[in-house]
């Protein structure tokens, strides 16, 4: 035995839990939406979402590498971030958009901003807002079982064309259009309680997110106030579900504080309703977490949480 | 039944299975006993004995030297060989009286009286006498507790049994042990107050306690055993206090000022023993555990006794274990020698095969929160160390940083691994030290 002991400070043990773990989890509780989203769509699913992965942790990699950082794909985060950009673009989508699409994430919302932790946008939405924009009519085509097909969700949009209203129960199962991984509702459910069981989100943003939005498209729909089937389509349907459980709870772009959490969920439950009713397009849960994204450092300014046994007014001087 | 609890905590793996059942073993001392004149905060000790005395077990060596100090006492008779400095397990030095250790354990005689005889002055004199500190590793004097300014406002006596530290059984044993005399020193702690109540805490984790500490308080009115959930720092005082009253205080507050005392089980136990026995504090139970050691077990223990000797009664090194740590795994320090004595504070030798946190490496923070969610005292760890990193004093402040009880939560449930704690701990040195100079 030497006799020089090592020394540390303490506490001398810890988790097992990682940012790897973390980030594993995620991929787990998008499978299922994932695996539908291939089953729906087929071999073009499948596609998108190997490049996004691949395109994404390529960029990364190479990125770090080439700037002299410390490569870090092995934390999963950029895996991640691809996975969900495939999930958020139509199965018809040029490939080369898609790539297009994950350098913008990976290399100018996430790297340049200083990688992990320092980004104050979720790269993957930012992908998907910068596809949009840039390639605004390959984004907002969708085809089903080879025809073009509107969004269930543009079909329910105030003003919109009469088109063929899709049934809760199809909304809820995922076998119609959409982007690849945002049309089963069970699906990104059970990947939601996953992650809200192996604790690695806390309920609290997509609650108050989801129920925010329902409430307020239930009395105030234009046209269709107090209707309770088409407030669960609205919330069945387009990206809500998987922007609240897996886009919207995303940490480095969250409040990190309790309270700034709830804020955070309601202020996004807001926008999604204005975008979708009253904005441009049908869709506007990505527009909103993004938006709400560059309010985090406000929101957490004004929600620290009170230190334990700290009075209004402090019961005795410090000494 | 509904237990009782607090916001925030972590659960480490407890490890308390590799030594629960382990009855208490005395340990017979070998070679010369060294009693540090520092095992209390507040001043040292000053020696009443010159090198070359002759002292018996029992014998006041050293007498508190101001009002939060400590007497401190011989465990063994011998001949005190030298007044010098040695090395502590924290780390530091502190002068120490060495005494070579004569076999004979000769003891002075204790005075032992019926608690009934006793006045409240008599029973509080026999403690300060006994030299009996908080023993949970604080190093509070005890009397000193027990004489509060307002004593008509305590309500609450807790007794700390909760041991939420991983690993350690020492009050577990105890109170397994030696329950009748916990209670009766619980009793006489009470008798120093008016209106106060007493309370034992003691986490889920241990059932039997719980089911014997119900037993033997069944005909005593004003004695509540409480079920605490098993969640680290259950037993921090400042979560204890909330978690069994619900009132809650702050850095700037002692238990006191909402109308508490707390007590560690051995604390509690050698008030017993003092007053009753007449027998000054010279012994201590230590869990001697972890990985690293063949027969993880507690024993009972000479204060004084040097720290090799707990490895060997415990089996000695399994293999070549890379880390010592005197205290729990989540707030103790870690050893660079074991050549230390065992002090009124020491509760546990814990031995890893394996230093995993010089092991880890620390990855960018993800922001996940856990470290606020994890923390007692409801801060920001995150932001508190970014803070310290940049040493930004006012803004770590600001964002009550000086509100943290060290307890080493952040650092445990980061994900990315940061050294939270350890940036806050010296932030906190820093700004202390700064207050003082002003
Ligand atoms: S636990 Fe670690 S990774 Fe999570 S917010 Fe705190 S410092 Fe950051
Ligand atoms: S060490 Fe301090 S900041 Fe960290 S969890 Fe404990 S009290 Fe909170």
């Amino acid at each position: 035995m030497s006799e020089l002991f090592n020394v540390s400070a303490n506490p001398h043990v810890r988790s097992k839990d990682t940012t790897q773990t973390i980030m594993r989890d995620v991929l787990i509780a998008l499978a299922p939406a994932a695996i539908f989203g291939i089953y729906n769509f087929g071999l073009d699913a499948l596609l998108r979402i190997v490049i996004g992965i691949v395109t994404c942790v390529a960029a990364e990699a190479i990125y770090q590498y080439f700037m002299h950082k410390k490569v870090t794909v092995g934390d999963l985060s950029a895996a991640v971030t691809g996975l969900l950009i495939a999930m958020n673009v139509p199965p018809t989508l040029n490939v080369g958009y898609e790539i297009l699409g994950c350098l913008f994430g990976i290399i100018i919302v996430k790297q340049l901003f200083g990688g992990l932790g320092q980004n104050f946008m979720n790269p993957a939405l930012a992908a998907r807002c910068f596809l949009l924009i840039a390639f605004t009519s390959p984004m907002t085509t969708f085809m089903y079982d080879g025809v073009s097909s509107a969004t269930p969700l543009a079909v329910l949009k105030p003003g919109a064309e009469p088109g063929e209203a899709t049934s809760l129960l199809t909304l809820f199962i995922g076998s119609h259009s959409g982007v690849i991984g945002e049309t089963s509702a069970i699906c990104l459910i059970i990947g939601a309680c996953y992650l809200l069981i192996r604790k690695v989100i806390s309920i609290k943003i997509p609650a108050t997110y989801i129920i925010s939005f329902a409430l307020l498209i239930f009395f105030f729909a234009p046209g269709h106030a107090f209707d309770a089937e088409y407030m669960l389509k609205e919330v069945c349907g387009g990206g809500l579900l998987l922007g609240a459980f897996f886009m919207a709870t995303d940490y480095v772009t969250s409040p990190i504080t309790p309270m700034g959490k709830i804020v955070f969920g309601i202020f996004l439950g807001f926008l999604t309703f204005i975008f979708r009713m009253f904005g441009g397009s049908a869709e506007g849960v990505s527009y909103a977490i993004i938006f709400s994204n560059c309010l985090v450092p406000l929101i957490e300014k004004y929600t620290v949480p009170k230190s334990f046994g700290k009075k209004k007014v402090k019961a005795a001087p410090a000494k | 039944m509904s237990k009782c609890t607090f916001k925030g905590g972590v659960h480490p793996y407890e490890g308390k299975e590799l030594s629960m059942d382990k009855p208490i073993v005395e340990l017979m001392p070998e070679g010369d006993m060294v009693y540090p004149l520092s095992q209390h905060i507040g001043a040292p000790a000053v020696p009443v004995v010159a090198k070359g005395d002759h002292v018996l077990a029992g014998q006041l060596i050293a007498e508190a030297g101001g009002f939060v100090s400590a007497n401190i006492h011989a465990s063994v008779s011998g001949t005190v060989k030298a007044i010098e400095p040695r090395t502590l397990a924290t780390g530091g030095k502190c002068n120490s009286i060495v005494i070579e250790n004569d076999g004979k354990y000769e003891e002075v005689e204790y005075v032992a009286k019926k608690f009934e005889d006793l006045s409240r002055d008599e029973i509080r004199d026999r403690i300060k006498a006994a030299g009996i500190v908080g023993m949970g590793g604080a190093g509070f004097p005890t009397n000193v507790k027990l004489t509060p300014k307002n004593p008509d406002e305590i309500d609450y006596i807790i007794v700390n049994g909760c041991e939420c530290e991983p690993y350690i059984t020492s009050d577990y044993r105890r109170l397994l042990q030696e329950s009748d005399n916990v209670v009766m020193g619980l009793k006489i702690a009470l008798s120093l107050f008016d209106h106060a109540k007493g309370i034992i805490a003691i986490e889920d984790n241990k059932p039997e306690a719980i089911k014997l500490l119900r037993e033997k308080t069944e005909n005593e009115d004003n004695i509540e055993v409480k079920v605490m959930k098993t969640k680290y720092p259950q037993g921090g005082e400042r979560s204890l206090i909330y978690a069994a009253t619900g009132r809650s205080i702050n850095s700037s507050m002692l238990p006191a000022d909402a109308g508490c005392i707390v007590h560690n089980v051995d604390t509690i136990f050698s008030i017993y023993l003092a007053v009753i026995e007449g027998k000054p504090l010279t012994k201590r139970i230590v869990t001697v555990t972890g990985d690293g050691v063949k027969n993880p077990g507690n024993f009972y223990v000479f204060l004084g006794m040097n720290y090799r000797q707990l490895l060997e009664a415990a089996g000695g090194p399994d293999g070549e274990p890379e880390k010592f740590i005197s205290g729990g795994p989540m707030m103790g320090f870690a050893m660079y020698s074991l050549d230390v004595p065992v002090v009124k504070g020491s509760s546990s030798l814990l031995v890893f095969k394996e230093d995993i946190v010089s092991k880890i490496e620390s990855s960018a923070c993800i922001r996940c929160g856990r470290c606020g969610a994890g923390c007692p005292s409801h801060l920001l760890p995150a932001k508190l160390a970014k803070l310290a990193s940049k040493k930004d004093e006012e803004g770590f402040t600001k964002f009550d940083g000086m509100e943290c009880v060290e307890c080493g939560s952040c650092s445990y449930v980061c994900p990315a691994k940061r050294p939270l704690t350890q940036q806050i701990k010296a932030m906190r040195r820093t700004i202390m030290a700064n207050r003082r100079k002003k």
